[in-house]
């Protein structure tokens, strides 16, 4: 591989949101949403993002989205015409305008997602529209076929999205991320409000797309079975901080961060005969406002010694591509997804 | 094993301006004292309805049209059974029971307490209404029951406003004030789904103990098929207002027999599912609610009928296959 293929590059991400008291609104804390954060992304590749509410996953996403500026980081993104990266924490609001097209996005809730005054043609339209792709005769064609690439009906289209399930209105939104033909989307928790069955549709369609259009997604959610058959590469997120970040196969077969162990046992299963052990955490996510000193997840922690408290566990790479934020992870020999059986 | 509850052929249909909505079409189950079922379905199943009709709170235009819901109730060391169907929803009676003997959990916390009284204050409400006892043995009782479902310094917590708690710490007092006055039956109405999987294993293990230790009944609501093969003994899957097959949590995972439940199981993503590859799908959406389907509502999604009209239109029941086991499926049911 070589740094080409390198579609989104995050280093040492943060966002800190102030919190305001009194008369005078004064800064009194801050809430550490996210807390040093690096990944990349390849061209056409998936990475899942996965954590607990409140770890910073969605911030990540918004910051890529341009919806945050970062505290501190960088984010570059290669533009796919052969630009040289643009720092996307850094940029200038007009410069941002020309990489709209390339970085779209999927949101959780297909019912506030969608203007209801608008009808189907006129939403996956409008970004053709706003970017001067298509009009006329040309522009009715794309959304035509847009319409039927995520399997919609075309006669469907004058329609409003009160019209629609759950499901048909998360084919829309994907037909509208889909329209520029983008080179990277971010899906927040894109299946979340759905029926098991039409999760199923969607992440089949999502999958079928990818594979015509080679795009890259940041594909971000709290469901474990999902992101392991999404996902190449996986990001483990908690309280702001990444905890593992390994390709998808090695994660599950031996986790090497105990916060990633006890997810995946966390995960209920329809076959209780596979569990070999669950692990019940005490407690609770830690506050970002003020997380522990230490590695963030030691209260929690069943191989907590005494190091974990004051010293914060650097992310360090064990073999080629995966590295984990803890300081046994050497020594602890975790048990991965076979073992646990955290078969959805 | 004591049945507390009998479900016999429940119909709960809602008068609505567009028409009539077959909510909850004949349903028919028991519950046994100290076990759990679980009722597992998509939105829109009429899983929800079928609780809240046990406890009479079905929202209007909702209404119990048929069948009897038939409950061993205990006053003064007698039981006497008697038909929570037939109650008037807004009677003593009803309210005589409804959070003593059968209590509820629901899915949002922050919506089913009061945001301007205080945990404890709710809790003492709901003991005091139902059992002769002084503010202060009430408010000792509500210290010990915030105890045992594992929040920690109770003494202070019940003190606390809805707000001051995280969700799964909402969710415990919620379990609290459920449990205070020791019901039999805990109805619980997707009481995981809002919390991370770590809070949720914590909860159901929460619910495990306190089932053993207080031998209640659970009917468990739930549309994640892991979180109900967790915590059931047996299980209930209903579609369209109808059970589709009833059967011991180890037979409905390993040898399913309805399509419905096949393919259910089949549209996760599992352990040996193949990474990056198609999952199975259940073609089509839910029909039409309004629609009254005479044969099997599963008909044009299925694949295991191919188009045969019989399944369409051939009135069929839940039928005996094996040991606990039932299953509705007219190509099961229905000689052919």
């Amino acid at each position: 591989m070589t740094d080409s293929d390198v579609l989104l590059e995050v280093r040492n991400l943060k966002k800190h949101f102030p919190i305001r008291k009194g008369v005078l609104k004064k800064v009194v804390a801050h809430v550490k949403a996210v807390d040093g954060v690096s990944f990349s992304v390849r061209k056409g590749e998936t990475l899942g993002l996965v954590g607990e509410s409140g770890c910073g996953k969605t911030t990540v996403g918004r910051m890529i989205m341009g919806a945050y500026r970062p505290t501190e980081g960088s984010i570059w993104f290669s533009p796919p015409n052969g630009k040289p990266p643009l720092d996307l924490a850094s940029i200038d609001p007009g410069d941002m305008r020309e990489l709209r097209p390339h970085i779209q996005m999927i949101f959780q809730d297909p019912f506030a997602s969608l203007n209801p005054r608008m009808t189907i043609r006129e939403i996956i339209g409008e970004p053709l529209i706003v970017n001067k792709v298509a009009r006329g005769e040309e522009l009715d064609r794309r959304v035509h076929e847009l319409v039927e690439m995520v399997g919609l009906q075309p006669q469907h289209m004058s329609r409003y999205p009160h019209a629609f399930s759950g499901g048909q209105r998360q084919r829309i939104s994907i037909a509208r991320a889909m329209s520029l033909y983008p080179a990277l989307v971010v899906a927040d928790e894109p299946t979340s409000a759905l029926d098991v069955s039409v999760q199923a549709q969607i992440v089949n369609l999502a999958l079928d797309i990818q594979d015509k259009l080679g795009l890259a997604y940041l594909f971000i959610s709290h469901d474990l079975g999902l992101i392991r058959h999404f996902s190449n590469k996986i990001v483990v997120m908690y309280v702001g901080r990444v905890m593992e970040y390994a390709p998808a196969q090695n994660i599950f077969e031996r986790p090497r961060h105990p916060y990633t162990e006890a997810l995946m046992s966390n995960v209920p299963t329809t076959r209780p005969e596979l569990i070999g052990r669950r692990i019940v955490l005490r407690g609770e996510t830690a506050d970002p406002i003020n997380p522990p000193p230490g590695c963030p997840f030691h209260p929690r922690c069943l191989y907590a010694e005494e190091v974990c408290a004051n010293v914060v566990p650097p992310l360090a790479e064990l073999s080629p591509e995966h590295q984990a934020a803890c300081h046994f992870s050497r020594e602890l020999n975790l048990t991965g997804c076979d073992a646990l059986g955290c078969a959805v | 094993m004591a049945t507390i509850l009998a479900v016999e052929n429940l119909r709960v249909h809602f008068f609505l301006d567009q028409g009539l909505v077959r909510a909850v079409d004949g349903v028919s189950f028991t519950l046994e004292e100290g076990k759990t079922l679980g009722i597992v379905g998509e939105s829109g199943s009429g899983k929800s309805v079928i609780g809240q009709s046990i406890l009479r709170i079905v929202p209007p235009p909702g209404q119990i049209v048929e069948g009897n819901i038939l409950f061993q109730h205990q006053e003064n060391g007698a039981t006497t059974q008697i038909d929570l169907a037939q109650l008037d929803p807004w009677g003593k009676k009803a309210r005589s029971i409804r959070g003593r003997e059968i209590a509820m959990i629901f899915q949002e916390p922050m919506n089913s307490f009061s945001p301007v009284h205080t945990v404890g204050n709710q809790i003492i409400e709901a003991l005091r209404l139902h059992q002769d006892v002084s503010a202060a043995e009430a408010r000792n009782r509500g210290i010990e029951m915030l105890g045992r479902v594992g929040i920690p310094q109770p003494e202070l917590r019940i003190d606390a406003y809805p707000y001051e708690l995280s969700g799964g710490m909402r969710q415990r007092a919620m379990i609290a004030m459920a449990l205070v006055c020791n019901p039999r039956i805990l109805i619980a109405d997707e009481p995981t789904t809002a919390l991370d999987v770590t809070i949720q294993a914590q909860i159901l293990e929460l619910l495990r103990s306190l089932q053993e230790e207080f031998r209640m009944a659970i009917l468990f609501i739930s549309h994640n098929l892991g979180v109900i093969a967790e915590i059931s003994h047996e299980v209930m899957v209903v579609y369209f207002g109808r059970v589709m097959e009833r059967a011991t949590v180890s037979e409905i995972f390993k040898a399913p027999l309805h399509p419905y439940t096949k393919a259910l199981l089949e549209s996760v993503p599992g352990i040996d599912t193949p990474v990056r590859t198609h999952l199975a799908t259940i073609e089509g959406t839910l029909p039409d609610p309004h629609m009254y389907i005479r044969g099997c509502p599963f008909f044009g999604r299925c694949g295991e009928c191919e188009g045969n009209t019989v399944c369409r239109d051939e009135p069929y029941e839940l039928t005996w296959v094996a040991e606990d086991h039932y299953v509705a499926c007219p190509r099961i049911c229905v000689p052919m």
